[in-house]
């Protein structure tokens, strides 16, 4: 392997209440690199970011960080995994009983004995990074999406994770908030030299700015290359996927016990 | 950390809470009644007590002086040994009548001291002599009816 | 069979039942285990005291005001037949200090802010903050949790001191002030009734064993709650119905073991 990778899955099984969600994952994310995880709802991209956070527990196969195997750490030991990582919800999950600046502050005063001060000029150094530094008084219900997903960033980076994980940070949002929030996660992974994931199925955007691309359907990894070899991809899926076209390998119809005609009442 | 408005919220409703306590200890109830001042102990037999509860009154002449504070079956003489601790303010002569009284027809009943004219005053631990049980309506009715029926042969 | 039928769902709704009991069991467990935080880092208890002790005041003094009126008027009312209008006063008194303080202010407390914690827990969670916080390696229990049922515990009976002492003091307004009832029997009577021990203490008792209760019933319900609109609304629902429950029962053992006899 040319760089040396933060992030090892290797041969991850998961199903939930005997329901197959991923079969025989294999990925390597290297460090200081930006990946996407792309695929359809429901094909488990969640699941798996939950497997890499050390939310859920693999039926089979292990998720390593930095060498070590996630699920076989003790509760003290998950949790100093985690603080070592940031993870951005999908509507942001922002405190909601917390201003702005509590917010981006949350960690920080969790985890360190720093001083006020100290904490006051980091969070500004924050949100001025993500260019909300005129909201630190406002209530998150007082945002829009967009800048809520921004302060939702802010605080997700605040102790300068070395891995970071992005749930569907496109979802719901304007075309300019969408490539601000984009460039965003480019900008900052490459300024704290931290590895990224982005679970998304938002194409257009997440090709513009990751370095390799994994495909998930059905809970195998169809499909994986950079941005380029992807666009020029002939696989049908793939096709389907970034084109959007209507139907495909991936059906319009869900599959349905009778034939349409019988449903109709129709005699053929 | 600095101070905030809402602690000053939080410090007003502990406080008041906290007065709410105290006025129900002192104004409702009766917290002020004790210990206020010294008293000392003093005892009475009485061949029945009636309704009488610990903690009920003891009136002289109508005044709060001090409360019963047991109330016992003495088994050498098969009597109620009432304990009552007195206000030190207040002296009663040795033949002293206590009685067992009740406030209103139906209200609790009272210990009520009729101080005597010895010249010798009850020392601390001992005993009215002199005592009056308490008025048991059930009996005072069977003695009625008794009566009427003793006459009307 | 519809009765096999039954018979099934009935026996699967009670395993249910002991399961979530054992769940609620746990959960209060750790909450315990967990409240170092609340008392290292007060000041998140003192914020959790201010949302649900210091907003629910006026609900709770006004209510105490008008519960000691109609006491006042009521009593009033029964006690003229007798011609013993002057024990008003202990009547009053008694019946806020031992039954209507406790039981009346943790049901006020159960619908004010058991609701609302259960509410916003449960919010919370369908919004990711629980995820979230956990992902930050921050123990929601400890820091969401624990605070919240500390401040629960701690405003109930400084409550329900307050709904007490308001009550006696409407019944005072309506018996002294308004009836008429004479002003001097009415405080004596009422000292001479109530004991401090016996009836305040027990009282406050009562008023912790509630303040428990309600708050591990609602923090429960919020963390449990299915993360959808119906599943925050049901929760919110039984918060208010388990613990008036819970009230009612607690206070019938409490009340056989602390005035037997007396």
């Amino acid at each position: 392997m040319p760089t040396q990778s933060l992030v090892e899955i290797r041969d991850v099984n998961f199903s939930y209440d005997q329901r197959p969600i991923l079969n025989g994952i294999n990925m390597s994310f290297g460090k200081g690199k930006l990946i996407a995880v792309m695929g359809g709802s429901g094909c488990g991209k969640t699941t798996l970011l939950r497997l890499i956070g050390g939310a859920l527990k693999p039926t089979k196969g292990e998720v390593r960080i930095d060498g070590q195997v996630i699920h076989e750490l003790d509760m003290a030991g998950l949790y100093a995994m985690r603080r070592k990582m940031g993870m951005l919800f999908q509507f942001g999950a922002l405190f909601t009983d917390m201003s702005v600046y509590d917010n981006v502050a949350f960690q920080m005063r969790e985890h360190t004995d720093l001083p006020d001060e100290i904490i006051h000029d980091l969070v500004m150094m924050k949100l001025h990074a993500v260019g909300l530094r005129g909201t630190h008084h406002l209530m998150p219900t007082e945002l829009s999406g967009g800048m809520a997903r921004r302060v939702a960033l802010a605080r997700t980076v605040a102790l300068d994770p070395m891995l970071i994980m992005y749930d569907e940070p496109f979802a719901g949002l304007d075309p300019i908030s969408l490539s601000v929030v984009g460039q965003l996660i480019r900008k900052l992974n490459d300024a704290l030299g931290a590895t990224s994931v982005i679970v998304t199925h938002d194409v257009q955007e997440s090709l513009k700015i990751v370095d390799y691309v994994y495909f998930i359907a059905e809970g195998v990894i169809v499909a994986e290359g950079t941005p380029a070899e992807i666009i020029a991809s002939d696989k049908p899926y793939v096709h389907q996927f970034v084109h959007g076209e209507m139907d495909g390998p991936i059906p319009f119809h869900y599959a349905a016990a009778n034939s349409y005609a019988q449903d109709l009442g129709v005699n053929v | 950390m600095e101070r905030t408005t809402l602690d000053l919220w939080v410090g007003v409703f502990v406080v008041a809470g906290f007065a709410a306590l105290v006025v129900l200890a002192l104004k409702v109830g009766n917290l002020s009644t004790y210990n206020v001042s010294e008293t000392y102990q003093l005892q009475a037999h009485f061949q029945n007590i009636g309704g009488l509860k610990s903690n009920a009154s003891v009136r002289s002449a109508g005044v709060l002086v001090g409360r019963v504070t047991s109330i016992s079956l003495d088994t050498e003489r098969y009597e109620a040994k009432v304990t009552m601790s007195i206000d030190k303010r207040y002296q009663f002569p040795k033949d002293t009548f206590a009685n067992i009284l009740t406030s209103g027809l139906l209200g609790e009943q009272y210990i009520g001291l009729m101080a005597g004219g010895d010249d010798k005053m009850l020392q601390g631990g001992e005993e009215f002599k002199k005592t009056q049980s308490a008025v048991v309506l059930e009996e005072l009715i069977g003695k009625f009816l008794f009566n009427k029926a003793d006459s009307a042969q | 069979m519809p009765i096999a039928k039954s018979l099934r769902a009935i026996g699967r709704r009670s395993i249910n039942s002991v399961w979530r009991l054992g769940f609620a069991t746990r959960f209060l467990a750790l909450t315990l285990f967990y409240s170092g935080t609340s008392f290292r880092r007060f000041h998140l208890t003192v914020k959790e005291i201010f949302s649900s002790g210091v907003m629910s005041l006026i609900i709770i003094l006004v209510s105490g005001m008008f519960v000691g009126m109609v006491l006042g008027l009521q009593g009033y009312e029964t006690l003229k037949r007798y011609g013993s209008e002057s024990a008003l006063g202990s009547l009053v008194a008694l019946s806020l200090v031992r039954e209507l303080g406790p039981v009346l202010a943790a049901l006020l407390f159960a619908s004010r802010a058991g609701s609302a914690m259960t509410a916003e827990i449960g919010l919370m969670k369908a919004t990711e903050q629980i995820s979230a916080m956990e992902m930050m390696a921050v123990n929601p229990i400890a820091r969401v949790v624990a605070p919240r049922f500390w401040a629960g515990v701690i405003s109930m009976p400084l409550l329900a001191a307050l709904f007490s002492a308001m009550g006696v003091f409407g019944g005072y307004v309506v018996g002294v002030v308004v009836i008429g009832v004479d002003e001097g029997s009415f405080w004596s009577q009422m000292q001479g009734a109530v004991d401090f021990q016996h009836d305040v203490m027990n009282g406050v008792l009562k008023s912790f064993v509630f303040g428990v209760a309600v708050t591990a019933i609602a923090l429960f319900e919020g963390f449990d709650a299915p993360p959808t609109a119906e599943g925050v609304s049901g929760a919110t629902t039984r918060t208010v119905v388990q613990s008036s429950l819970a009230i009612l029962m607690l206070d019938f053992i409490l009340t056989a073991f602390m005035f037997r006899g007396a």
